[in-house]
C-alpha cells in the first residue's frame, strides 16, 4: 500500500515478546502441529501464513488457552508460561480476534467491551462509566465506533474494531488476528491494517493469520509459512513475492489463474457489440487502486484477470433474446427475514448462457445474511415476502424448492453440513437425496439401493470425493469433500440455472480449485450461474458480472473485467451507484458497466 | 365512586391468579437468559406447593413452609442445572423429566406423610395483609393492596429483576451467556456457574409461585375456576395433587409472549390472569357449557402464542449445552 509505514522497527535486539518451541499437537491420528517453533518480536507484525487446515489456527488456540499442546513450550519475554484458559492468555496480556467474532449482538459495544472486567462498585454495573473507558481507549488508538450502539446493527468491520478493542481493554500488547480480512471490504482492510500500524506504534506485537499472500506482503514485517501442521520457513515481508510465498504455503506451482481458461469457449459474442476491452480503463483513481487490491488477491486468483480482461469480452446474447435457461428475479423486496424491502421493481437477470454473475455482499450487520437470503429466496427454501422469481420466463414464486429444483434450477447452499447434506446419510443417500422417488432410483415405491449406489459410485469418481465410497457417512467427510459431494448432486441434470452460496467456503485450495473449474464448466455448458461469495478473490477469480448487495438491496453491477477493487469496495460499503438506468429489463438495456462516467464509475446503465 | 361494573373483584381475582404465572415466568426469565430452556417451571411449582405445606404443617409457621418451599425448589433447580448443564442433557427431556417427577413423586408423598392422597390438611398460610392508605384507594386500592404478603414481594421484584439485569454486574454477565456464551468464557467467566445460578434462581422463583398456590390465599376460587367446583373455605391453603394444573406452561407462554422481559413477561401474566378470572367471575353467565368457559385462560394462551410468538426472540443460546472446544 502507499501509506506502508517507513519505519519498520522490525525484530527488537533483545528477547522475544513471545516465542514458540517445538509446539505439537495430535487430534487423534491427525497431527496439527508438528514441532513448531516461532517468535514474534517487539512491535512487530508477524504473519502466520498458510491454507485451510494447515494448522495456523490451532496453533494459536494453543497460545491463547483454547488447546493445550501435547508438547512444547510457549514463552514470554523469555519466561516459559502455562496457557490452559483464555483467563491465562489475558493475564499474560495476550489479545485474540477470533475469525468468527465472538460478540454479542443484543449488547451495547460497551457491554462487549468491558463483559468480564466491568467498572462498577458492589456488584453493580456502572454503564457510564464502561461506555466512558470504551470511548477514551477507542480515542487513543484511532478505532472509530460509538460505545452505545448496539453490535448486532454495526458493519463488519466495526464489529472487528469491538474485538481489538476488547483486547486493548484487557491491555494486550500481544494481538493476535484470526483470518482478519475474510469478511472485509478492500476499505475496511486498508482502514485495518492502518489501525493495525498505530499499534504497533504504540508498542504492541501482533500475529496475523490468513491465506492471503498479498495483505500479508502489505501488512507484516516477517512471515511464518505452515504446511501441514509444520513451519516451512520464514521469510521477510517485503521482498518476497507472491509466487514465491504460494509455492511455499501449497508445496507445489499453484496455477495464478481462474477462469480466463475457459474463455474461448464462452458463448457466442455478438463482436460488433463490444467495443474493445481496455479502451475504457476506470478512471486515474480506479487505476492506481487497482493495482494495489491486486495484492489482496489469493492464491488461485492473484492477478489473474488482468491478462485476460483486455481479450474479447463473453458478453451474454444480449438483443438476441431470451435464452432458454436464463433466470430472471425481480427484487420487489426479494427474499425473507432480515433482508430489507427494496424500493422499487428492479428486476435484476441472470440473463443467458454461459455467464458467472456474483454478488457480493457488503455492510450487513451479520457476515453474508443478505447473500444467504437471497441465494434461499431464489432457491425456494424459504418464501420471499415480496417480488417475483422467474426461471426461464415462468413466474416461479409460489412454486417450493423441489418443484424449482424440477424445472432446472441448481441450490449449492452456503452451509453444506445443515444445508447441503444429511450428516448422518451414506454419500450415496445424498446424492440421490432429491431423486430418490424417480426411477431408476426406486420403484413402485421401493427404493432401489443397487441403483443409488451405481449412480453415487459414478458421482464420486467424476467429482473425486474422498475416500471415493458412496457408504461413507457423509458427515465423516472433510469440508472440501462434503461439498464437492453436494456439487456432484445439483450439478446432475445439466440444470439451467446454478445458484452457489459460498460454495468454497472454508474448504481447502485443491478443493477449490476443482470447484471452480466446475462452476466455469457449467459456464461453458451454457448454465447461468449466480454465486453468492463473501471473498473478493473468488468473485474476481469467476465472475463476469458483478452484483453487489449492501443493506439488502442491491447497490450496484460492475463488469468483472473493468470493476476494481476501490469501485467494489465503496458499493459494498453501502455507497450506492448512482444514477440508476431507467431501463427496467435489462435484455433491452445497453450493456451494463459500458463506458466510464467522470467519476470512475460505470455509468448508471447497470439493469437493477 | 361505586364499582357498579364490580371491577374491583375482578383486579383481585386476576392478581391472584396472575401472581404465581408472574413468579414462575420469572423464574422462567432467569434460566431461559443464562442459556437454558426451563420447561420444568410447572414440576419445580409443584414440588415447592407440596414441600411448602409439608414445612408449614410440621411447624406450624407459613415461614417455615416458605423456607422448605424456597429449599425445593433450590434443590430440583440445581437437579435441572446438573443435568442440562453439567451433564449437557437435552434440556426438554431433563424438564420433562422433573415434571413427571413432581407429579408422580408429589402424589406418593402425599401418601406416605399424610396417609392419604388428594388434599392435604390445612395448613397454616399467608393471610391478606391490608396496607392501611394504600388500600383505601376507590376500586383498585383493595384489590391490589389487600393481597397476602407473597404478591407484595411480587410487586417488589419485577422491578429488582430489570434492576439486576441491567444494572448488575451479575446481569450483563447472565444476558451475554444466554445470548452467546463463548464470548462469556473468553472473558474469563465460567458459562456454567453463570447457568448454574441462572437456573437455581428459576428453581426458587418457581417455588414462590408454588407456594403461593398451596399456601396463598385465593385457593378456592381458582380450584373452582379449574374444576369447576366450588370448595369450602375449609380446603384453602392446602396442597391438592396436581394443583398447579398447567401453569408453569401457561408462565413460559408468559415468558415468550412477554419476550423475555420481566415487565412484559408480568404483562402476559397479569393477562392470562384475567382470562382465568373472567372465566371464575363471569364464567356462569355466558350461555355455553362451563367446560368450555373453563378453557378459556388455555386457548387465549395458545392464540397468543400462534399470533406473536413466532416473532419473539429468544435467548440466542437458550436450549443449547454449552461445550468448551
Amino acid at each position: 500500500m502507499e501509506d506502508r509505514a517507513p519505519h519498520r522497527q522490525g525484530t527488537a535486539a533483545d528477547t522475544p515478546v513471545l516465542e514458540m518451541r517445538g509446539v505439537t499437537k495430535r487430534f487423534g491420528a491427525v497431527v496439527a502441529n508438528d514441532d513448531i517453533s516461532l517468535s514474534l518480536g517487539r512491535g512487530e507484525v508477524l504473519g502466520l501464513l498458510g491454507e485451510n487446515g494447515a494448522g495456523k489456527s490451532t496453533l494459536m488456540k494453543i497460545l491463547f488457552g483454547l488447546y493445550t499442546a501435547d508438547s512444547g513450550e510457549v514463552l514470554v519475554d523469555g519466561a516459559p508460561v502455562r496457557i490452559a484458559s483464555p483467563r491465562d492468555a489475558v493475564d499474560l496480556r495476550i489479545g485474540m480476534v477470533h475469525q468468527h467474532f465472538v460478540l454479542v449482538g443484543p449488547l451495547s459495544v460497551a457491554e462487549n467491551v468491558v463483559l468480564g472486567a466491568e467498572p462498577g462498585a458492589a456488584g453493580l454495573f456502572d454503564r457510564g462509566a464502561a461506555e466512558q473507558r470504551v470511548a477514551d481507549l477507542a480515542a487513543r488508538y484511532g478505532l472509530a465506533v460509538d460505545p452505545s450502539a448496539r453490535v448486532g446493527d454495526l458493519s463488519v468491520g466495526v464489529q472487528q474494531r469491538v474485538e481489538i478493542l476488547k483486547a486493548l481493554y484487557r491491555e494486550a500488547r500481544i494481538l493476535i488476528l484470526d483470518e482478519p480480512t475474510a469478511v472485509l471490504t478492500p476499505q475496511e482492510s486498508h482502514e485495518l491494517f492502518r489501525v493495525l500500524r498505530g499499534l504497533v506504534d504504540q508498542g504492541l506485537s501482533i500475529i496475523l493469520i490468513t491465506h492471503k499472500l498479498g495483505e500479508l506482503k502489505q501488512a507484516a514485517d516477517r512471515i511464518t509459512v505452515i504446511r501441514d501442521g509444520r513451519v516451512i520457513a520464514t521469510v521477510p515481508g517485503a521482498g518476497t513475492s507472491e509466487g514465491e510465498l504460494a509455492r511455499l504455503m501449497v508445496g507445489r506451482e499453484v496455477k495464478l489463474a481462474g477462469r480466463r481458461a475457459a474463455a474461448a469457449l464462452g458463448v457466442t459474442t455478438d463482436a460488433a457489440e463490444e467495443p474493445a476491452g481496455g479502451a475504457d480503463a476506470a478512471g486515474p483513481g480506479g487505476a492506481t487502486a487497482a493495482g494495489a487490491a491486486t495484492a489482496g488477491g489469493g492464491a488461485t486468483a492473484a492477478g489473474a484477470g488482468a491478462a485476460a480482461r483486455a481479450g474479447p469480452a463473453r458478453r451474454g446474447p444480449r438483443g438476441r433474446g431470451r435464452r432458454r435457461c436464463g433466470g430472471r428475479w425481480r427484487p420487489g423486496g426479494a427474499a425473507a427475514g432480515g433482508v430489507r424491502e427494496d424500493g422499487g421493481e428492479r428486476p435484476v437477470r441472470l440473463s443467458a448462457r454461459g455467464l458467472v454473475v456474483a454478488g457480493v455482499g457488503g455492510a450487513t450487520a451479520v457476515h453474508g445474511v443478505d447473500l444467504v437470503e437471497l441465494a434461499a429466496a431464489l432457491a425456494g427454501t424459504r418464501p420471499a415476502r415480496a417480488g417475483v422469481v422467474e426461471l426461464d420466463g415462468q413466474d416461479v414464486s409460489r412454486l417450493g424448492a423441489a418443484q424449482r429444483g424440477e424445472r432446472g434450477l441448481a441450490y449449492i447452499p452456503e452451509d453444506r453440513s445443515t444445508k447441503g447434506l444429511v450428516r448422518d446419510f451414506t454419500v450415496a443417500e445424498n446424492m440421490t437425496v432429491k431423486t430418490f422417488d424417480e426411477p431408476p432410483f426406486s420403484r413402485l415405491g421401493w427404493l432401489r439401493p443397487g441403483a443409488i449406489r451405481r449412480f453415487a459410485a459414478r458421482l464420486v469418481q467424476a467429482f473425486d470425493v474422498r475416500p471415493a465410497d458412496p457408504d461413507a457417512r457423509a458427515g465423516s467427510l472433510s469440508g472440501g469433500n462434503q461439498q464437492k459431494a453436494v456439487v456432484a448432486r445439483e450439478l446432475t441434470g445439466e440444470p439451467g440455472v446454478v445458484i452457489a452460496a459460498q460454495p468454497t467456503r472454508g474448504v481447502d485450495v485443491g478443493a477449490i480449485e476443482f470447484l471452480h473449474a466446475r462452476l466455469l464448466a457449467e459456464r461453458d455448458r451454457g448454465a447461468a450461474i449466480l454465486l453468492l461469495s463473501l471473498e473478493l478473490d473468488e468473485i474476481r477469480a469467476l465472475a463476469d458480472r458483478i452484483l453487489v448487495i449492501a443493506g439488502g438491496r442491491f447497490v450496484g453491477e460492475l463488469d468483472a473485467d473493468r470493476a476494481t477493487d476501490e469501485q467494489l469496495g465503496l458499493l459494498m460499503a453501502g455507497r450506492e451507484m448512482a444514477p440508476v438506468g431507467g431501463a427496467l429489463d435489462p435484455g433491452d438495456a445497453a450493456a451494463g458497466g459500458r463506458g466510464t462516467a467522470a467519476d470512475g464509475h460505470p455509468p448508471g446503465s447497470a439493469p437493477l | 365512586m361505586d364499582d357498579v361494573l364490580g371491577l374491583g373483584p375482578l383486579l383481585a381475582s386476576t392478581i391472584r391468579f396472575a401472581t404465581p404465572l408472574g413468579f414462575a415466568a420469572l423464574g422462567g426469565l432467569f434460566s431461559e437468559r443464562s442459556g437454558v430452556v426451563n420447561i420444568a417451571l410447572e414440576g419445580m411449582m409443584l414440588i415447592s406447593a407440596f414441600a411448602g405445606v409439608v414445612g408449614s404443617y410440621a411447624s406450624g409457621s407459613a415461614l417455615v413452609g416458605l423456607a422448605t418451599g424456597l429449599a425445593a425448589g433450590l434443590l430440583i433447580g440445581l437437579v435441572h442445572a446438573a443435568v442440562s448443564v453439567s451433564l449437557q442433557a437435552d434440556q426438554i427431556i431433563s424438564g420433562t423429566a422433573i415434571n413427571l417427577l413432581a407429579l408422580g413423586g408429589t402424589g406418593f408423598l402425599m401418601e406416605t406423610v399424610f396417609g392419604s392422597g388428594g388434599t392435604s390438611p390445612r395448613v397454616s398460610a399467608f393471610d391478606p395483609v391490608r396496607i392501611p392508605g394504600l388500600a383505601d384507594i376507590p376500586i383498585i386500592g383493595e384489590a391490589l393492596f389487600n393481597q397476602s404478603v407473597l404478591v407484595y414481594l411480587l410487586y417488589l421484584l419485577v422491578p429488582l429483576t430489570v434492576f439486576v439485569l441491567r444494572r448488575t454486574r451479575f446481569g450483563l454477565r447472565l444476558r451475554a451467556t444466554g445470548e452467546v456464551p463463548e464470548a462469556v468464557d473468553t472473558a474469563g467467566i465460567s458459562v456454567v456457574r453463570m447457568r448454574y445460578a441462572g437456573v437455581a434462581l428459576s428453581g426458587m422463583l418457581a417455588a414462590l409461585g408454588g407456594v403461593y398456590l398451596s399456601m396463598g390465599v385465593a385457593l378456592s376460587g381458582m380450584l373452582a375456576a379449574l374444576g369447576g367446583v366450588y370448595l369450602s373455605m375449609s380446603l384453602l391453603s392446602a396442597f391438592t395433587e396436581n394443583m398447579t394444573l398447567g401453569r408453569g406452561f401457561i408462565a413460559l407462554a408468559a415468558l415468550i409472549f412477554g419476550r423475555w422481559t420481566p415487565v412484559g413477561a408480568i404483562g402476559a401474566a397479569l393477562l392470562f390472569g384475567l382470562a382465568q378470572a373472567l372465566v371464575v367471575t363471569r364464567g356462569s353467565d355466558v350461555p355455553i357449557p362451563q367446560e368450555f368457559v373453563a378453557m378459556f385462560p388455555y386457548v387465549l394462551t395458545i392464540i397468543a402464542l400462534a399470533t406473536f410468538g413466532g416473532r419473539a426472540v429468544a435467548p440466542a443460546a437458550s436450549g443449547k449445552p454449552y461445550r468448551k472446544e
